[in-house]
Parts: structure tokens; sequence; C-alpha cells
């Protein structure tokens, strides 16, 4: 097969670079506001009928928004298998809190209305919760710790090995940095959720979920420029020592890498990436004023821009690093190095544009047929209603 | 490599992917048996139809929830527990799992909360399309895993590249079009539509024990009986295929699983009985039928068959070859450019059987080093435990044909004994329902563990690929899982059955109305004033 040959392995890289971004943006923005609610469902909605509209807000899409994470996981597989293979081992006993934590959302949703019992009701409302705060926490954590560097090492057969004992690498993980990017990264998603109520939940649930909203969203804007602050000043960044090939084979021995500098030296270089920290602050921001105001759909939309804006911040930040290697900075991944073959990416590539489009297609007919609140009335008419 | 690691990692993988896999066959078939009787309720409008729907369609959300949870667990745990197969093979594997999250997920994903809560807001045309996308959609998910577990027993279109270290795809469609995985795809989703069809069967006839639901359970039976003859026909024929494909592509597979020490002459016998013992090399008191082996593997009078002893000096030669492939290697990634041509050559002669050579690292660290005696060790390291296998083997080939003679009867009972049935066998049908189970984990069990040494056959050892975690991290999932899943298992089950118990949702208002028009009908008086229900 030459067909490959058509797009430059330097352009593919670049390209599924951005569709993970894509990938990952569309995971937060969709499944985002099923965990933010997740989050928000103890204290927004106080009885039970109250929780049954916010569960069944997300009642009918929460599986579908899922499939963004599994699909990212896949492509990431796919498209970064070197990527894939450090950070689900590297982040292990994170990765299964996540696991754990996404394991009992599903099960939360389905069975908490067979019952009538208050206790068991209660019991997987705490379910929820767990499912929707633990994994918006610990993907922030995820990614402050890809930030600082992470410690693995890629043996010259590119064995990934991560030394020290289990759970000193746990704790390692929850360093203040991190934690402060995880505390973002689950106001964000609280604030998301919180526009998500306000847009389809009737009564006292949306009411409370615009009070929590507003303040969430004034501590994300908070922690995001703080995090910006320390980065610039207490965080070193990793860069390459020479010339680099993009074209290069996906071997991250075959070229030299090294910790030292700011990672804000990349706004020096590009400095129209700006863009994309402006946009997370103006979409969050407006997101919290448009939930004071008691808007649902508007502070949706705000919010989701804000998601793409910080999102986006990440990535671009960190160009051409993708996740950095503390421990020996010569076994960093880049999107110079930890890339599929030329002719695998590209044929994801076909495969992506062919079913994506179709996807998007049928999940907004989906979202269409739903449209409208959902209340008191919409349980009772129901029988399938969680 | 602390083997500790490897074992535990390999008994979390098999406890999670088997577990998975008790609620995949169920989200396979009914998720089929649901649209087909769907579809039965647009063309009729009969309300007994959309009773049936919905009530299998109760007992399918129950069940799909936990093979969603417990699917997201499989996706990550290549990269949790297996880090270097991913590295290692990532570029071919990834491939065919995101295209199942691609062309699969998505759709059974998003349609299904859309079935549920979607009965009022559609047609029940656009609903009973819902209800297939939901159905498809599962079964390409099938497809696509498939596909990627065909290549791990079949790895063909696929090429070792020194620079990266790594298998890297070299034709695509060779991986599609993969005999084994083809033959896999079809045998493992039939399974599942049996494995649904008893189940229905058997919820079915413990309601006509009891005297309830008379007229939902006989229609049930009905589409389940005919669907699960036609499905388990299609297991049998298809496992018959993969024997087939395993005869060429897996050898040693297939010399365990016969627990076949000895090349017999053409054409082999089959072992139906025998006590296989692995340290002695042969199988005791064994009970021989002439014949049907060579048959079924060769489908010729003349093929050998070879048996393991055999296979194991075969492993040996390619041991070898696997080393001097290794020192090639270690050549071209000091010389890159520069190797000389005769070095490649030797790499291009010998690099088929990189994976034998790196099977002695359970022995040495430098597969040049290894003593003669460490060769034979790797040798012998390519047999699978053998008893596990034969048994395993037997008690699914025994459970496939005990569903063919059960489905086959309550056929026979339903078109031609107008659907009459003997209360034992009523009894028995609900014994049935775990059967199906009991088949599919151990098919599955042959078709993994009968795999080892290898992750991916004849080219990355088992050992190698798990991630270098502590015992102590495999230890505190290990136990997590365990504990997660169990509780869920439990709560599953109960809540499996008190659904059942509860029965369907009768709704007597659409039914006069319904039996009133179609009485109007049969009397040949125009109805007008009376529609069925929509």
């Amino acid at each position: 097969m030459i067909l490959h040959e058509f797009i430059s392995y330097e352009a593919l890289r670049l390209i599924w670079w951005g569709l993970m971004g894509f990938l990952l943006i569309g995971f937060a923005m969709t499944d985002g506001f099923d965990m933010g609610v997740g989050a928000l469902l103890p204290f927004a909605a106080r009885t039970d009928v109250e929780r049954r509209i916010a569960i069944n807000t997300i009642g009918p899409v929460w599986e579908g928004n899922q499939v963004w994470l599994i699909l990212g996981g896949g492509a990431i597989f796919a498209a970064w298998p070197p990527l894939y293979a450090v950070s689900f081992s590297g982040f292990y006993l994170a990765m299964f809190l996540i696991l754990a934590a996404l394991i009992l959302r599903p099960v939360g949703f389905k069975y908490r209305n067979k019952k009538e019992d208050p206790k068991w009701r209660t019991r997987w409302d705490w379910a929820l919760f767990i499912g929707g705060a633990v994994p918006a926490l610990t993907f922030g954590i995820a990614v402050g710790n890809a930030l600082q560097g992470v410690p693995f090492q890629l043996t010259e057969m590119m064995v990934p090995l991560y030394p020290g004992n289990a759970l000193m690498k746990l704790l390692a993980l929850l360093n203040p940095f991190a934690l402060l990017v995880g505390m973002v990264s689950l106001t964000m998603l609280i604030t998301h959720g919180a526009a998500w109520l306000s847009f389809k939940a009737e009564g006292m649930v949306a009411v409370r979920a615009r009070r929590i909203g507003v303040v969430a969203g004034g501590i994300a804007i908070l922690g995001f420029l703080a995090a910006g602050l320390w980065l610039a000043v207490g965080i070193p960044a990793y860069h390459y020592i020479g010339a680099v090939d993009p074209a290069g084979p996906s071997n991250p021995h075959l070229t030299a890498m090294t910790r030292g500098g700011s990672w804000l030296a990349a706004y020096q270089i590009r400095p129209w990436i700006a863009v994309a920290p402006v946009l997370g602050v103006i979409g969050i921001a407006l997101a919290a004023f448009g939930l004071s105001r008691g808007a649902g759909g508007w502070s949706l939309l705000a919010s989701k821009l804000g998601i793409f804006g910080v999102i986006s911040t990440v990535g671009l930040t960190m160009f051409p690093f993708i996740l950095p290697s503390s421990l020996d900075p010569k076994s960093s991944l880049t999107v110079w190095n930890a890339s599929s073959s030329h002719q695998t990416l590209f044929i994801m590539l076909g495969a992506t544009l062919f079913f994506m489009p179709i996807i998007l297609a049928y999940t907004a007919w989906v979202y269409r047929v739903l449209w409208g609140k959902v209340g008191a009335d919409e349980l009772t008419k129901n029988p399938n209603a969680y | 490599m602390d083997i500790d690691v490897v074992d535990l990692s390999r008994l979390q993988f098999a406890v999670t992917a088997m577990y998975h896999f008790i609620f995949v066959p169920l989200t396979l078939g009914l998720s089929l048996l649901v649209a087909i009787m769907e579809t039965v309720y647009v063309m009729t409008r009969r309300p007994i139809w959309r009773q049936m729907t919905k009530f299998w369609g109760t007992l399918f959300g129950i069940n799909f929830v936990l093979g969603v949870a417990t699917g997201i667990t499989m996706e990550f745990q290549f990269g949790m527990n297996w880090s270097y197969y991913s590295v290692y093979v990532g570029d071919v594997f990834g491939a065919p799992l995101a295209l199942e999250g691609l062309m699969a997920f998505f759709l059974e994903a998003t349609f299904v909360g859309l079935w549920f809560f979607g009965w009022d807001r559609l047609s029940a045309r656009a609903h009973c399309i819902v209800a297939w996308c939901v159905a498809i959609g599962s079964n390409f998910s099938a497809l696509w895993i498939l596909i990627a577990n065909g290549w791990m027993q079949n790895p063909v279109g696929a090429v070792f590249n020194p620079d990266t270290m790594r298998m890297e795809i070299e034709s695509f469609f060779e991986v599609i079009f993969n005999p084994v995985a083809q033959a896999k795809f079809v045998h493992t989703v039939s399974a599942g539509y049996v494995a649904a069809s008893i189940f229905v069967i058997g919820v079915s006839s413990w309601f006509l024990i009891k005297g309830r639901h008379t007229e939902l359970a006989r229609r049930s039976i009905t589409v389940a009986c005919s669907f699960g003859l036609a499905s388990v026909m299609a297991v049998i024929v298809l496992g018959d295929e993969s024997g087939y494909e395993t005869t060429h592509a897996q050898r040693m597979k297939l010399a365990a699983m016969e627990g076949m020490w000895e090349t017999q002459a053409a054409p082999a016998s089959f072992t139906l009985f025998g006590l296989p013992d692995q340290e002695a090399r042969e199988t005791r008191y064994a009970v021989h039928v002439p014949y049907v082996m060579g048959l079924i593997g060769t489908r010729s009078l003349t093929e050998e068959i070879a048996g393991i002893e055999d296979l194991v000096k075969e492993s040996e030669e390619r041991v070898r070859s696997g080393i001097i492939a290794w020192d090639a290697l270690q050549t071209i990634r000091t010389e890159r450019a520069d190797t000389p041509p005769e070095v490649r050559e030797i790499f291009e002669a010998n690099g088929g059987n990189l994976g034998y050579g790196m099977l002695l690292m359970r022995y040495v660290e430098d597969p040049r080093d290894a003593t003669e005696a460490q060769i034979a060790q790797a040798a012998a390291d390519t047999i699978p435990t053998v008893w596990p296998l034969f048994w395993s083997f037997r008690i699914m080939v025994g459970a496939g044909f005990l569903m063919l003679g059960f489905l086959a009867y309550m056929f026979w009972r339903t078109n031609f004994r107008q659907g009459r049935y003997p209360t034992w066998v009523l009894r028995g049908a609900v014994l049935m329902v775990p059967v199906p189970w009991i088949a599919i984990e151990a098919g599955w069990f042959v078709a993994e563990f009968g795999r080892q040494p290898w992750t991916v056959d004849g080219l990355l050892p088992t050992f190698l690929s798990a991630s270098r975690l502590s015992v102590a991290d495999l230890l505190i999932t290990l136990a997590g899982f365990v504990a997660l899943y169990t509780v869920l298992l439990v709560i599953e089950v109960r809540l499996m059955l008190a659904a059942i118990r509860k029965g369907p949702v009768q709704d007597a208002v659409e039914t006069d109305a319904w039996n009133k028009a179609h009485q109007a009908r049969l009397s040949g008086v125009l109805a007008t004033d009376i529609k069925p229900a929509e």
C-alpha cells in the first residue's frame, strides 16, 4: 500500500495529535456534564424526586457520552501506542480508581430505581457521586503530573519501567500542583454539569445547580490562573536538544531531550496559542455569569468553549511533548517519537474521517429527539425512567 | 522479570475478561431477539409482541449495563497491565480496538438510551430501527474485538521494525480478513445467540410451569427455539472451521487440546477420554475414535497432524534461529544505516523466529548467552499445560451437542406438537440456562490458555508482555476487582430474578382494543372506528 504516502508522516502525526485533543475535548464536553451532574447530585438535588430529575436529564445520553472516553483510549492505543502503554500502566493505581468509579456509574444509573427502599437509593446516589467526582478529579491530577513529568523509563527494548513502591508512587501523584490542576478539572466539570442541569432540569434542582455552578466557575478560573502562574515560576519544562526529525522513527532513544527552561517559552515561539487560555477563562466566566442570570443553553455553550480553551491550553503549552519523563528525560514521549507507523496513522485517519461525521449526525439526532426539560411529570409518564 | 507479577497479571486479566463475558453473550443475542420481536410488533401491531419486546428489553437492560461497565476495564487493561504488549503490537492491535469504538460502541451506546427513553417520543417504526441499531452495534463490536483477538492467534499482515523495536502493520487487509478471525467471529456471536435463546426458553419455561403469562411465554419460546437452533448449528459448523484453521495456524494448541503427544499416521484418531500427564508426556487411559481427528483437523485421509513431541523439536530449531535473529538485530541497532547487507539478510531470514529467541529471556538477559539446557527449556515452554485444555475443550463440545439436542427437541415440539411440552422438559429447560455460559467460558479458556506461552502466537511471550508493576500493585487491584465484581454480580442476579418474578407489564386496555379490532376484521366488518393501538 503506497496510498499513505500522500500525506507526510509529519503531517499525520500533527493531525493525530489534534485528533487526540478533539477526542479528549469531546469527552470532557459530553461526558463532562454527566460527571458534573454526578458530583452535584447529593447537593443540588435533595429529595428523591429531585434526584431522579437530575439523573434522568442524563439518563438517556450518558452511555453514548462515555464512548468518547472508550474511543479516546482506543484511539490513543492505535495512534500513540507507547503513550497508551506508559500512561495507563504508569498511573496504575490512579487508573484503577478511575475504573472503579466508572464501573459504579452505569450500575448506579440503571439499578437505583429498581427498589423503593430509600437506603438503597441513597447508596446509589453516593455511588453516582463517586462515579462523577473521582474521575473528574483524577483526570486533572494526571494532567498536573504530566506537566511536571512522570517517573518512568523506557529500556532499549522499549519496555516501560516505573521503579518504586506502589503506594508511594500513588501518593507522589498527589502533589500540590497536581491537586491544584485536579481541582480546576473538577470545578470546571461541576460548572459544566450545573449548566446542563440549568438547561435540562426543572424546579429547585436547576436553581441550586446554578448557585453551585457560579461558585465552581469562579474557583475554576482562579485555579486555572494560579496553575498558569505556578507553571511560569515553579515547574521546569522539557525540550529537545538540537534538531529533531518530525518524520523520524517512533523511538525516543534516537533523539536527545532534557529538562529545563519554562513551559511558557512556548508562548514566545508561538504567541497565537495565547488564544487558548484566553478562551478558557472567557468561556468559564461567561458560563458562570450566565448561570447567575438563570440562563441554561447559553451557559452550556459557554462552558463548552471554556473546556475547549482549558484543554487546548495544556496541549499547546506542552507541544511537542505529550508525556515527559522526570526520571529519564531521554525517554519522554512526544508527537515526533511516540506515534504509530505512517500506514496505521493513515488508515485510522481515513476511518475517523468516514465514521466521525456519521457519529456526530446520529448523536445530534438523538439529542434532538430528547429535547426539552425534564420535570417530575416525566418520571411518572415514562416507566423506563431511572 | 518478576514471574509472580506475570502470573497475577494473567489471573487478573482472566478474571476480568471471563467476568465481562458473562454479560456479553446475552447482550449479543438478546439485542437481536428483542429487535426481532419488535419488528414482528411493527408488522402485526399485536400488543402481545410489544409486551414481549418490553419485557425482554428490561432484562436486556439490566444485563447490558454490566457489560458496559466491565467493558471499560477491558479497554484500559491492555495499557495498565500489558504495557510492553501495547508498545510491541499496538501499531497493529490498537487499530481494531479504535475501530470498535468508532463503528460499534457509539452506535449501540447512543441508541440504547434512546431505546429505553424513546417509547413515547418516536413512532413505532423509528423505535424499531433504534432497536436494530443497538443490535447491529453490539454485533459489530464483537467483530472488531475478534479481529483483534484473531490476530493474537494468527498474526498476519505485520512485520518487525528494528528502528522502533516493535511490530508494525504491513497489510491491514490481511489483518481484517484473517481467516482465524472470521471463523472466530461467527462462532462467538452465534454462541451469544444460543445463550440468549436458551435464556429466553428457560425463563419462559418457568412461566409455563407456574402457569403465568403463558401466551407471552409460548411466543417467546417459538422465536427463541428457531433462532437458537439455527445459531447452534452455526456455532458447531464454525467451531469446526476454527478447529480446521487451528490445525494450520496453531498446531501446538491443537495438539495440546487433543492430548496428542506423538504424531500419528494419518488420519489421526480422536481421543474421546483420557488423563493427560504433562510430566510423562503421555495421555493415560485414552479412549480413541479412529479417523475422526484427521478428518476434522485436516479434512483429508492423508495429511498428518503433528504431535507435541515433534512440535517441541521444531520449536527448538526456531529458538536457535531466534538467537541468530537477535544477534543480527543488535548489529542493526548499533550500525543502523551502515549495517552490512549480509546482516540484514540474516535478519530477514531469521526475523520470523525472533519471538522464539525472546522466550530465552525468562532465563538469560541476552538470548545469545543461553546454554543448551536453557534452549531445550525454552522449547519445552512452548507446550501449554495440557490437561485443562483437554478437558475444557471436551466440556465445550459436550455442552454444544447437548444444546443442539435440546434446541432441536424444543423446535420439534413447538412446530409439530402444537407447542405442548412435558413438565419435566420445562424443568429441564430452566436447568439448561447455565449450560451455554459454561460452554462459552470453556471455549474462551481453550482459545486463550491454549495460546500460552504467547500473547501473540509465536511473536511475543506472555512473560515479557506484562507491565513491570509490583506484586503490591497487582494485589490491590485484583482484590478491588474481585470485591467490586462480586458485589455487582450478586446485585445483578437478584435484580434479574426480581424482574422475572414481576413478569411482563400487561396493558389490558390496549389488548382489549386490539382483540376487538381483530375480531371485527375476522368477521369481515369494516372496523374504521376501532383503531389498533399504536
